[in-house]
């Protein structure tokens, strides 16, 4: 459970492992920022492979970022977002928001879904 | 109808706890032969309304939380939350998507609209300065279907 970050010139890449909760969001959020602050990185990727649960607490954390981010011009990208967590994404419209990226590769449980087909043409699009 | 089983669950609102809630109505849940995106439904339900409880209902505090749970014949399971925190003056505002009387945590005032996408019902009952309860109902197709 927690936050691996890993900085590489201007970008940030947080891959967040675990359960996101109202519980485990904060340490999370922390060691975010901590991390673009101190690194002046001018673009965030959150990576989700390794999140195995999603609740609001998770679109408000993603809100907080994008915050963040555009308040130092800056750009988020989301990655891995697959399953159930694409579900309570997208209710949040959080594809609007952020740079929704499509799996490096195909995940098992991205296509489980169905009916939703529209959403692989939206993912390039940034908005706002 | 009657119920065919039921549970009761009653732990303090921790936040640590919210894992344990959520894990602990999947669990019960897992006898309807759930799908594994039936039972994300439900944990992600449950976890919204936990969580109300111990950010909002009780605030500075921590007060109890009270689970039960109960299985019907054509395959449903209704769940209630229930706490005696400060109750919510107008339930119909509280569930409007974005609403949040807690911004400055980063809530981002969606879960009533998570647990209203996720199940087939959502009732809210609040008095203010007594508490709230809110009941969950989902009919499960399971692997069958
Ligand atoms: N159990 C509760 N007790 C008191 N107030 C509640 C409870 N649940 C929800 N609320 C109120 O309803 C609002 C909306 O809840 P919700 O949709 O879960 O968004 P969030 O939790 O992000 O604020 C909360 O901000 C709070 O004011
Ligand atoms: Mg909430």
């Amino acid at each position: 459970m927690g936050v691996q970050i890993d900085l590489a010139d201007k970008l940030c890449i947080a891959r967040i492992i675990g359960d996101i909760d109202h519980h485990s969001a904060k340490e999370m959020r922390e060691e975010i920022d901590n991390a673009v602050t101190r690194s002046g990185a001018k673009e965030l990727e959150l990576d989700f492979r390794e999140v195995t649960f999603m609740d609001s607490s998770g679109i408000g954390l993603v809100m907080g970022r994008y915050k963040l981010m555009q308040e130092t011009g800056g750009k988020l990208h989301l990655v891995n977002i697959a399953g159930h967590l694409k579900k309570v994404m997208m209710l949040a419209g959080l594809d609007r928001l952020a740079i929704l990226d499509k799996p490096e590769r195909p995940a098992r449980t991205a296509n489980e879904e169905g009916g939703k087909q529209h959403e692989s043409d939206q993912h390039d699009e940034t908005a706002v | 109808m009657k119920a065919i089983n039921t549970m009761k669950l009653q732990f303090e609102g921790r936040s640590v706890n919210e894992s344990f809630s959520r894990v602990a109505v999947a669990a019960f849940a897992a006898q309807l032969d759930p799908t594994m995106d039936e039972l994300a439904d439900i944990k992600t339900a449950v976890s919204e309304a936990v969580t109300n409880c111990i950010v909002h209902a009780y605030r500075q505090r921590i007060g109890i939380i009270y689970i039960s749970a109960g299985i019907y014949p054509d395959n449903r399971i209704v769940i209630k939350i229930k706490d005696r925190g400060c109750g919510i003056a107008d339930v119909k505002k509280a569930m409007e998507p974005l609403y949040t009387t807690a911004p400055q945590e980063e809530r981002a005032g969606l879960g009533f609209a998570v647990m209203q996408s996720l199940m087939d019902r959502v009732k809210v009952l609040s008095k203010e300065g007594k508490g709230t309860t809110v009941i969950l109902e989902r009919r499960l197709m399971g692997k069958e279907a």
